[in-house]
């Protein structure tokens, strides 16, 4: 049993090739960066890859102008203290217009401020190639798609004529206009994904660790009270709880759990003995069985 | 438990992982078995569990029973279908182990997603239903599980429940199987039996108490335990170079994956194609200096010596190289629904080396039903054959049998860029010559560039001819 690798050892191996072939064969390809802790263990990856080399693609962030804080402030930090090439990217006109989850509801708010500036912005760099941070293990319809996810010139999916992916031969090969999603982490599951971070003491944004934070109550999700876009009617409401966030994004659309684990161990602890699946905590996913596959798409990571 | 949470967790660090692969025919129960797999591994979330005994009640196809096969059905479209129509990947953990299962697809129309599910596999299960036997599909899938060179093979003999966990029926359906098998000359280095009952829960978890008279392992126990260290090739080192690092002029490293084998610091190793040789000077990992790297690490290998190799060429040990050539037989099976085109320059992507090929032979097909070889021309959809292939430049390849890395190959439609076949390589192609391949740049004969078109359909016709393929490079 000399030669074995442990599952995390496999699993980097295989996200490092990954990404490394990406690198090799794509003209213009970026990595996006939600500022989560999949995505700050991809970003990992990437730094591994290129090791002692300085990863040849830029981080791009969409930003939906309704992230937690300490998620902006995190992300600049990382990319600047890790020499990061970073790109910020909004729907400036939509953002203008006022557009927001409290104002317009999650529904349009997701599409204009996450879906519609993604595209805008994949399509006013140009890039071929665009690494995601999803995991198959998140949701059903992504426990169908490829590693390498071709999108047709209007960025859509086609979950019923993937091409087939084979071995670790990808298939990168595009027309002009055409280009590919990569997802590295496909294989990890998100107990991966945490015990990756304990054993590479990988920075993750605090929001993680639990602590006591204003809390509001909407609809059986624990809302924290981040800025005065919150209604005032609702933030009167607050409360402090102590919790923690399983994922992030949006703060009125992420949900908070009751935790007390204020530590990387801890969070691994609750994950193996927790009942309830990440995507819980999400409101978006609040619709009719399939919407994460209508998302899909029409483009949504 | 004895264990501070920092133990337990360094120890569940270290499991190691097994692909494994699932096959059976629409109703053979194997949705239901992964469901099982996943519900009784304790991995089945409970909101997981309340979205599925809603669907259970609208869409459900098992009764009074919760549909476990409703866990592993993704897209809408099949969901109202009721069968899986192509591979979805499942994942769940034991103590011992990490898994990740794909689920593929029996009925005939979607060999190829069986056949992309299987290919990263380091394990099959093949369920029978216990009252229908050893069927066609049976066959059909153990023929593609010993093609993709999957080493450890579990024929799940399910549905035991409605045979009364008869012990005679089991024997007998393993007896009708092992000897298919041997006719058709199929060896599976690592053949299970076991009986099971997925609906049920019996041997797939415990070792079930309706079967007193079956003396092997529960299905689970199997799976945390099979030997998985002599899957990969570890004699025969093959690091295909995937991307050159140059961060500074001090540093000129290698990036890749090693594909199989092992390489140490001051290993003497030979470039390949270009048979130029240095030793390993270092393994540079972002988390420092190895001294030896095996398969599959993704490392980056300095050289002592400032030797020119780039992407696409590979790094061996001296006393044991790869085939080196343009010429080889594959099996290969087409994953297009647009038939193979003899004529077409495909692209061929092959460790990390991507060149024109061309499908010079269709020497067989095979009827994988029976086994048996059939006269063919050409190829369509699901399709299995025996074919030379010539590429334009030269591959570094082993068998398939031998390694499974080198031996392996994906064909991409040049106009679509469809994955339209894969390869898996038998070997060299003793019988095509030096002479029936031949790269020409049309500027040095002298040719005038309206005359290009013409000399490149008169080539096109004499490869479709002869088989003989001259090349025209256009400056």
């Amino acid at each position: 049993m000399a030669y074995s690798l442990s599952h995390l050892k496999a699993l980097e191996a295989e996200s490092i090739h990954i990404i490394r072939e990406v690198a090799a064969e794509f003209r213009n390809p970026v990595m996006l960066y939600s500022i989560g802790k999949d995505s700050s263990v991809m970003v990992r990856l990437a730094e591994k890859a290129f090791a002692p080399g300085k990863v040849p693609f830029p981080l791009m962030h969409i930003d939906s102008m309704w992230k937690f804080r300490e998620m902006v402030e995190f992300r600049d930090n990382y990319a600047k203290q890790n020499n990061w090439d970073l790109i910020v990217e909004y729907n400036k006109k939509a953002y203008e217009e006022g557009v927001g989850p409290f104002t317009h509801g999650s529904k349009v708010h997701t599409d204009l401020m996450k879906t519609q500036a993604l595209l805008q912005a994949l399509k006013k760099h140009g890039f071929d190639a665009a690494f995601g941070g999803a995991r198959r293990d998140e949701e059903k319809s992504r426990a169908k798609e490829r590693i390498f996810s071709f999108r047709n010139e209007f960025q859509q999916w086609d979950p019923k004529n993937q091409r087939p992916e084979l071995w670790d031969i990808y298939n990168t090969r595009i027309n002009q206009g055409e280009s590919i999603r990569v997802f590295p982490l496909s294989n990890w599951t998100e107990l991966d994904v945490w015990q990756y971070i304990r054993m590479e003491r990988i920075p993750i944004v605090p929001l993680y660790y639990a602590k006591e934070r204003p809390i509001v109550e909407v609809d059986g999700n624990l809302i924290m009270v981040d800025d005065d876009r919150m209604p005032e009617e609702m933030r009167r409401k607050a409360t402090m709880r102590k919790v923690r966030f399983r994922t992030l994004g949006c703060y009125p659309l992420t949900g908070a759990i009751e935790s007390e684990a204020d530590t990387i161990e801890k969070i691994v602890e609750e994950m193996m003995i927790t009942t309830k699946s990440e995507r819980t905590t999400r409101v978006i996913d609040f619709d009719q069985e399939g919407s994460m596959e209508q998302k899909k798409r029409e483009g949504y990571f | 438990m004895a264990l501070s949470i920092e133990e337990f967790l360094a120890q569940d660090e270290r499991k190691d992982l097994l692909r494994l692969l699932t096959a059976g025919s629409v109703d053979d129960g194997k949705s239901t078995l992964i469901g099982r797999l996943l519900f009784d591994s304790k991995k089945l979330y409970e909101d997981q569990l309340q979205a599925l005994e809603r669907d259970s009640k609208r869409v459900g196809n098992a009764g009074e029973h919760i549909d476990y096969a409703l866990l592993c059905d993704g897209l809408k479209a099949e969901r109202e279908q009721g069968i899986t129509i192509d591979v979805a990947y499942r994942y769940f953990s034991t103590n011992r182990r990490k898994f990740i299962i794909a689920d593929t697809p029996g009925h005939e129309q979607y060999t190829r997603n069986m056949i992309t599910g299987g290919s990263t596999a380091n394990l099959a299960i093949i369920l029978v239903d216990a009252r229908q036997g050893v069927v066609t599909q049976t066959c059909r899938h153990s023929y593609i599980v010993s093609l993709l060179g999957i080493r450890h093979l579990v024929l799940a003999v399910n549905k035991m429940d409605l045979v009364d966990y008869s012990e005679e029926r089991f024997r007998e359906i393993v007896a009708t199987y092992k000897e298919w098998l041997q006719r058709q000359n199929i060896a599976i280095p690592d053949l299970q039996c076991i009986p099971l009952s997925a609906l049920e829960g019996d041997n797939v978890v415990e070792k079930s108490s309706k079967t007193p008279w079956y003396e092997g392992m529960s299905l689970m126990e199997y799976l945390e335990t099979v030997p998985l260290h002599q899957d990969i090739n570890m004699e025969a080192l093959r690091y295909p170079v995937q991307y050159v690092l140059r961060p500074n002029l001090d540093f000129r490293g290698f990036a890749g994956k090693v594909a199989s084998g092992v390489v140490r610091v001051g290993d003497e190793v030979t470039a390949l194609p270009s048979g130029k040789s240095s030793r390993v000077k270092s393994i540079v990992t972002y988390d420092g200096e190895l001294s030896e790297a095996f398969a599959p690490q993704s490392v980056t290998i300095t050289l002592e010596d400032e030797i020119d190799l780039s992407r696409g060429e590979m790094l061996v040990h001296n006393n044991n190289r790869p085939h080196v050539g343009h010429h080889m037989r594959a099996m290969m099976v087409w994953m297009d629904e647009q038939p193979m085109d003899k004529t077409k320059a495909f692209y061929i992507k092959h460790t990390t080396n991507s060149t024109r090929a061309y499908i010079t032979n269709v020497m067989h097909r095979v009827d994988i039903n029976t086994g048996e070889k059939v006269a063919a021309e050409g190829m369509r959809l699901n399709e299995i054959a025996e074919v030379k292939i010539t590429t334009s430049t030269p591959l570094m390849f082993d068998s398939y049998t031998e390694n499974r890395q080198t031996g392996a190959f994906v064909i991409i439609d040049p106009v679509t860029n469809f994955t339209s076949a894969v390869g898996m390589i038998i070997g060299e192609d003793e019988n095509a010559t030096k002479m029936s391949h031949a790269v020409v740049r049309l500027s040095e004969y002298g040719f005038q560039e309206s005359e290009y078109d013409t000399i490149v359909r008169f080539t096109e016709e004499l490869r479709k001819r002869t088989g003989i393929i001259i090349e025209c490079v256009i400056d």
